[in-house]
């Protein structure tokens, strides 16, 4: 693989997937030091949000430590060269939220749908567009369909107003093999001036093989998170994806050693759990589950006596998807009823 | 005189179908008219084979027909863009409008919980929420009806092949629309309302998880007898309405999680979330017609 001179523009998600790894109890101090840090060390994009995106406080999903825009109004003002991205799910999050986020100063907008629901983006893209935000379309559980599949909805998502496609892995199952399909079918097939994005998780291991397939095959933004802080077993880890690009002398504008720096001294040390590879965060990614279903699954267990592993593997033959968490306590409630336990 | 209310469905596709196919049965209301804009729809062919007037022209082409054929209840199932004029020009003649389009104009009606003070109160436009709304307000009342609810939360899950179009190009007013109607109807100090869209195939049922934040520690008898009765409630119109687990208690937080099968009239079993909103507007026209019949309301006088 060369990429050699290739343009890589890296997005850090540790503020927002991160946020579902930390019940969204990241603290206003926290988010400021390690998005300074993150910008110093030259990181262009920062995500800044709620885990399940602008307006997700809430009793399914958690309630935050603090509001989004506590959050935005704390950490826009202290950039000096990053620029702040928000999340916004449809069904989630509203145009309202959008305003508000535009307000704070917030760069870049990405509305996530799931991987063949694109339509119910359109009012949220275009409005974003229409304010002239870099303004992104993010596919997410796109392992759940074919190239042809997300080509489509990514072309619906490009006919809203949307500069930028994302092709996103939220269960950490894909192989690097499907990375290149996929991102080459929308490569060939979407406007050359679109922007293409990949979203990996690293619950199979693959995260940077993953995220080098997608560079290799056209996308030119990568997410990833510092040390590794995001759902399942977290992201990819920037600071590692900074030292494979280097490598391939690839172009990424980032300080190996600075963003090295913020992983071990700010963020790790902010972590309730090690971010790794455990049976369940595997078994997200073997069984094609939702990263961030990991903590529900993980707590019903502790509360019902299921196994995380076989509730985990029950959503995946169930087909569900991004937004159903609370599915996780209901499923269990019923498998300890069958078993006898309540 | 038959004590049956006559009535007009406006739009003919899948919902005003499913509504037209429900009230066929209804012993309250006898549907008369199915009024649409496009000749060619399969909804207005099938419904002129049921042997219902249609009007191919929108509401005008039987406006003048409403006295003669003394039509007292409006279903509007088109959108929230028309529905200010149906209804305007349907109410003037004495016809009460329910209303299944975003609009709102008129008050949210959720049938268990205040249909009886609309009805009453001979409400001339009644909105029935959304499909969400009608599956979780219940709910959320059952738990206001004990106690104070400082914040009621609902996530509504339904299957792709369930939502059409419009709602998908503004989904935004089914998120606002309903959290509202949990505050107004259910009960709740502060509501918030979600949705989730799943597209897998075979279709998934509708399904519903509410949770409520009460103010005092719950009172878990009551609020468990109150939601068993709620349900009971709802399932005089949606049998399929199930309590699938829960109340689970935990702190002041109390989760109810329901599925919706539908009664598969033109709609699949599935697709609770319609069935529960044509369900709604149907029993809602019914509690006018047999208000009027005891006599507790006076329609409209015509001469």
């Amino acid at each position: 693989m060369d990429l050699k001179g290739k343009k890589v523009t890296l997005h850090d998600m540790s503020l927002r997937d991160g946020m579902h790894a930390k019940q969204h109890q990241i603290s206003i101090d926290q988010m400021v030091a390690v998005a300074t840090g993150l910008d110093e060390a030259g990181i262009p994009l920062i995500e800044v949000t709620h885990g399940d995106g602008l307006g997700g406080a809430s009793l399914n999903y958690g309630f935050p430590a603090h509001t989004d825009e506590e959050y935005l109004n704390a950490v826009v003002p202290k950039m000096k060269n990053a620029k702040i991205s928000a999340l916004l799910l449809p069904g989630i999050g509203t145009v309202d939220h959008l305003k508000m986020a535009r307000d704070c100063g917030v760069h870049t907008i990405r509305v996530a749908t799931h991987c063949t629901e694109a339509d119910v983006s359109e009012q949220h893209i275009g409005l974003a567009a229409k304010m002239k935000m870099d303004t992104v379309g993010f596919l997410m559980m796109a392992h759940m369909v074919s190239a042809e599949k997300i080509l489509e909805q990514a072309k619906l998502m490009e006919s809203y107003g949307a500069n930028c496609i994302y092709c996103t892995d939220s269960a950490g199952y894909m192989l690097p093999d499907e990375v290149t399909h996929k991102i080459s079918v929308l490569r060939a097939n979407l406007n050359p001036a679109t922007e293409l994005g990949f979203h990996g998780h690293h619950n199979m291991g693959m995260a940077i093989a993953n995220s080098l397939a997608a560079v290799d095959a056209g996308a030119n933004r990568i997410d990833g998170s510092v040390a590794g802080l995001g759902a399942g077993a977290g992201n990819t880890p920037l600071e590692v994806f900074v030292a494979v690009l280097d490598r391939m002398q690839a172009v990424h504008g980032v300080d190996l050693y600075k963003i090295m720096d913020v992983a071990e001294d700010l963020v790790v040390p902010l972590m309730d759990h090690p971010i790794r590879v455990d049976r369940d965060a595997l078994t997200l990614g073997y069984a094609g589950v939702y990263s961030s279903f990991l903590l529900f699954a993980q707590r019903a267990e502790a509360k019902y006596g299921i196994q995380a592993r076989d509730i985990l593997v029950e959503l995946g033959k169930r087909g569900t998807v991004g937004g159903q968490e609370d599915m996780i306590e209901d499923l269990a409630l019923t498998m300890a009823k069958d078993k006898g336990l309540i | 005189m038959s004590k049956k209310l006559k009535a007009v469905i406006i739009g003919p596709g899948n919902i005003g179908t499913d509504l037209l196919m429900k009230i066929m049965r209804s012993d309250w209301i006898e549907p008369v008219w199915m009024v649409g804009i496009d000749p060619e729809s399969a909804g207005l062919k099938r419904a002129a084979e049921m042997g219902i007037k249609i009007s191919t022209t929108g509401v005008d082409g039987m406006l003048e027909k409403v006295i003669e054929d003394d039509i007292r209840i409006a279903f509007d199932a088109t959108s929230a863009y028309v529905h200010a004029e149906n209804s305007r020009k349907l109410n003037e003649l004495g016809v009460i409008m329910i209303d299944l389009t975003p609009a709102a104009i008129g008050p949210f009606c959720v049938p268990p919980v205040n249909l009886k003070q609309h009805a009453e109160k001979l409400e001339m436009n009644v909105n029935m929420v959304t499909c969400g709304g009608q599956a979780t307000i219940p709910m959320v009342a059952a738990v206001s009806q004990v106690q104070e609810v400082e914040y009621g939360e609902i996530v509504a899950t339904v299957s792709s092949r369930s939502v059409g179009p419009g709602t998908r190009q503004n989904i935004d007013e089914f998120t606002r629309t309903t959290s509202g109607a949990v505050e107004k109807v259910g009960g709740a100090k502060k509501g918030k309302a979600i949705i989730v869209i799943n597209p897998a195939e075979p279709p998934l049922m509708m399904r519903d998880t509410i949770h409520c934040l009460t103010k005092e520690s719950p009172d878990q008898a009551k609020i468990i007898e109150s939601v068993h009765n709620m349900v009971k409630e709802v399932q005089k119109y949606v049998p399929g309405y199930k309590l699938v687990n829960g109340p689970v208690f935990d702190g002041n937080k109390v989760s109810v999680f329901m599925e919706v099968r539908g009664l598969g009239d033109f709609l699949p079993e599935y697709a609770g979330n319609l069935d529960i909103m044509t369900a709604a507007a149907l029993r809602t026209a019914e509690m006018f017609a047999e208000e009027s019949y005891n006599q507790t309301i006076k329609l409209p006088v015509r001469g």
